[in-house]
């Protein structure tokens, strides 16, 4: 267990410096730079900010220096928030990104499956139609008209009510939390849904669980120790990507709610071609996402007793 | 094994099995759902106390408190180095230069009290009252330092260009001098003297903009290269100070005693509590009454109107245009080419029946109407014929322009673009325009940001979408765009009269003089048909029925919340 932990571990060390050598090179690779601006700038001035920010070093220099910095903890300063230092927009916006994100895969978790357990008890009759008919719709249905979608309810309930139920953007308190994340965990709970209902029938038909039956074990003790908790483990194998994905796509949810997280970071230094922060974000994200996997798999081994980790 | 695994089972239960299970295991599911919600509630009320926020309603008489909402954290605070909006409007809320401008976009005495200024010198006499947040007094040192910062290769200044009219200024910023040789000078502490490089007649209008605010020298230094970047590393000597600014969410404005005309300042505190660019964001909060101003965009625009908003119209000042690639290998090099594209345009249809937003006027001249002239308004003064679409003299010089460049059919042309949902509409407008009067195909090329810089810095395009903002209140602002020197002549455009005419408008001080070469640089882009305008930009906004006194300009802060009320 130990010694598999390790090994996974330096994998996934290397993982994430191919992350970062080939972001480097895809993103001096593509056209632009973060010095362009809207007005150009005079040659002279152009030179002065290219010295200032290192970019007139040769590419192989910058990408050493680069990757000493990086393997110091220091991912340099950003080049649109010119008095940010990386480290610091990660340690700000992502703690606002995670709880965002753990609480759209809580949510997202414990809906997928009460409604896949639901649906499963319910095969072909109504409360299966209808839920299995809304999962369609939220897979299927894009994040950024969720979001558009959900504010426009807030606004319209809190019209109705004539006070402020859930605010309408903005972040803080627990009624900032609410709306965004439900709207951000909507996705992943509908596809939970179908997984946990698929996975709930797969079971109810195996060998074990007639067993159980025949042997006359409750209903109940059969539902919860035995079909439940079987059901439970391809849910939970999704459910660590899925927690890096929530968690890293929430740029639409973060933008439209005026959430301050890092999600918006994210692709906005693309797009700005902030190369300090697209290096230190995806670097940072690329690691988390590689923890997650890892994480999962060491808690697959605890969660199911035919895995056992050697 | 497997065949039997992957074939259907016919043990799989319908509904569990029989009904007596059912009520049962749905009692189990939502006892186990229960306990879920309870943990939940104990995480949500976890979270909240790791994170921290909240504001209050749009305006809030009691304490004199607005709640707005701002396009994004202010990049850079550091006025020697600032370039972008969001920035600048923080600055103009909580910093103060020598002048500045007025309600009525007059300019006024900021810092400075009396000024003179000549073709080789101009003199500052500051206030004796004018004070930092700290209460020290502000001197005339505080200029010479933060300007000498502009110009300092070392800093890195964006906008170190603007300084340019001061004497030695641009060896200064190539490195070729020490700083301490530009000639800025502080004769004493109340007086700011300042050497010209060559006669800059709206060198008032410049001092306004914000990279000639002061920065006070000590302070500047003890903050160790982190000036500007937090609340608490700024030293302010306008109207508000930055109470709190949480990074990526939120800044905070409030009255600063300091201010040497506090008394005019009425509001106690501005509230930037939301930071985003989504336009159905900006229009919910403003209908949640939550922030006290929304600028409307096309989409939302007959919602506002259902609901009976007051909706206001600014021109913000920027110009719209599309503007050719003059360089040797390009078809767009042609005159004729370009003048048959030029004669085909209609601006009014554009403006009024494909971007549809109020606000906008159609383009003629890159001289917005708003400039100032001699006397009144330059294009009252120097007007612009601009003749109706013409089809049939579009035709005759397309097939001149066909025969000079020895083409059987009309040509393709790439058309370099923005990636907004506008800039696609307009493009696709103008391809269907260009296709069915002349013939000629279009290749919209759509790019993000970066890569469209990056393809018109190059000179990969025919013609591209582009636009220009004022930086002060002079038409010289507009003027040298098409300069052959200028580097934002992306299409490189190269006329000597015009960088004659260009010469005359940027030195001579006689105001006749200029204008008339202004008058001159506006007709030779027309006539060569350098540029085909557009539309000239204007905003449309909501604002709260209590809040009074906001001032939106072209140029300098907008909007300017430092003469508002709540009524």
């Amino acid at each position: 267990m130990f010694l598999y932990s390790i090994k996974r571990l330096i994998q996934g060390i290397v993982t994430v410096w191919f992350i970062a050598t080939a972001t480097f090179f895809a993103m001096h690779g593509v056209p632009g730079d973060p010095l362009m601006n809207d007005k150009a700038v005079l040659p002279e001035i152009r030179a002065n900010l290219e010295a200032r920010y290192g970019l007139d070093k040769p590419i192989a220099q910058q990408y050493w220096i680069y990757l000493k910095n990086m393997a110091s903890g220091d991912f340099g300063i950003s080049f649109t928030q010119q008095n940010r230092e990386v480290n610091d927009i990660i340690r700000e916006h992502f703690k606002v990104s995670a709880t965002l994100g753990i609480l759209a895969i809580v949510f997202a978790a414990f809906g997928g499956i009460l409604w896949g357990a639901l649906t499963a008890l319910y095969r072909n009759r109504m409360p299966d139609i209808v839920i299995m008919f809304l999962v369609i719709l939220g897979i299927s249905v894009p994040g950024f008209v969720f979001a558009a979608l959900g504010q426009l309810s807030v606004v319209e309930i809190n019209d109705w009510l004539g006070f402020t139920l859930f605010p309408v953007a903005g972040w803080g308190t627990v009624q900032h939390m609410i709306v965004p994340s439900m709207v951000l965990g909507l996705g992943t709970m509908a596809f939970l849904t179908r997984l946990m209902r698929s996975s709930m029938l797969e079971i109810a038909s195996s060998d074990f669980i007639r067993t159980a039956r025949s042997k006359g074990l409750p209903v109940t003790r059969i539902l919860r120790k035995h079909q439940l908790r079987n059901a439970i483990l391809p849910v939970i194998t999704v459910l660590g990507p899925s927690i890096a994905a929530i968690t890293t796509g929430g740029f639409v949810v973060e933008l439209v709610f005026a959430i301050p997280g890092l999600g918006r970071y994210f692709v906005q230094a693309v797009q700005q071609s902030d190369y300090t922060v697209i290096m230190g974000t995806t670097v940072f994200y690329g690691a988390f996402l590689v923890f997650m996997v890892i994480v999962v798999d060491v808690i697959y081994g605890f969660v199911d007793p035919r895995v056992r980790l050697e | 094994m497997t065949d039997i695994a992957e074939a259907p089972s016919p043990n799989v239960p319908e509904g569990a099995a029989g009904t007596g299970l059912d009520v049962r295991s749905l009692g189990q599911i939502l006892y186990l759902g229960g306990i879920g919600v309870a943990a939940l509630g104990v995480l949500l009320w976890l979270l909240a106390q790791w994170n921290e926020g909240g504001a209050g309603e749009a305006v809030d008489a009691a304490t004199g408190t607005i709640t707005l909402s701002l396009g994004g954290e202010p990049p850079q605070l550091d006025s020697t180095r600032g370039t972008d909006a969001v920035s600048f409007n923080i600055l103009g809320h909580t910093m103060e230069g020598l002048l500045r401008y007025d309600a009525e976009n007059r300019l006024v005495g900021g810092v400075a009290q009396e000024w003179e200024i000549g073709d080789a010198t101009a003199t500052f006499r500051l206030r004796p009252e004018a004070r930092w947040s700290n209460g020290e007094p502000i001197t005339a040192h505080d200029f010479v330092f933060s300007w000498r910062k502009v110009l300092d290769p070392r800093n890195a200044s964006e906008y170190a260009f603007i300084l340019y009219g001061l004497k030695n200024a641009e060896a200064v910023n190539r490195g070729e001098m020490p700083v301490e040789s530009l000639a800025v000078y502080a004769a004493d502490d109340r007086t700011l003297e300042v050497h010209l490089e060559r006669p800059v007649p709206y060198f008032d209008k410049l001092v306004a903009f914000a990279t000639y605010n002061p920065i006070n020298e000590a302070f500047y230094e003890s903050r160790k290269g982190r000036y500007a970047a937090d609340a608490g590393d700024l030293l302010y000597n306008g109207p508000f100070t930055i109470a709190s600014w949480v990074h990526g969410a939120s800044i905070r404005l409030e009255k600063n005693p300091h201010y040497w005309d506090a008394e005019r300042i009425r509001l106690n505190a501005i509230d930037y509590a939301y930071f985003t660019t989504d336009s159905n964001a900006i229009i919910n909060l403003f209908k949640d009454n939550k922030t006290a101003l929304a600028g409307l965009v096309a989409e939302n625009l007959d919602d506002a109107l259902q609901r009976r908003w007051k909706i206001r119209r600014f021109s913000d000042g920027a110009v719209f245009f599309m503007e050719f690639n003059h360089r040797e290998d390009r078809l767009t090099r042609n005159y004729h080419l370009r003048k048959a594209i030029q004669a085909v345009n209609d601006s009014p249809e554009l403006v009024y029946r494909i971007i549809k937003l109020p606000g906008n006027l159609p383009g003629a001249s890159l001289f917005p109407v708003w400039l100032k002239g001699v006397d009144g308004y330059f294009r009252q003064e120097y007007p612009l014929a601009d003749p109706p679409p013409d089809d049939e003299l579009g035709r005759r010089h397309l097939a001149t322009a066909m025969d000079e460049l020895g083409l059987a059919e009309p040509p393709t042309l790439v058309m370099l673009i923005g990636d907004s949902p506008t800039a696609k509409k307009q493009a696709e407008y103008y391809q269907n325009l260009y296709k069915q009067k002349l013939g000629i195909d279009i290749k919209i090329d759509a790019q993000i940001f970066k890569q469209r810089l990056a393809k018109m810095t190059a000179g990969d395009f025919d013609i591209v979408m582009a636009g220009w903002g004022p930086d002060y209140d002079d038409p010289m602002t507009f003027a040298d765009l098409f300069a052959s020197w200028n580097e934002n002549n992306r299409g490189r455009f190269n006329s000597p009269e015009l960088d004659d005419a260009v010469d005359i408008a940027r030195s001579s001080s006689d105001a006749k003089t200029r204008m008339d070469a202004m008058s001159r640089v506006q007709q030779i882009l027309y006539d060569e048909a350098a540029i085909v305008v557009n539309y000239e930009r204007g905003s449309v906004y909501v604002s709260h029925p209590r809040l009074k006194g906001i001032v939106r300009r072209a140029v300098g802060t907008d909007p300017d919340y430092t003469g508002a009320w709540i009524d």
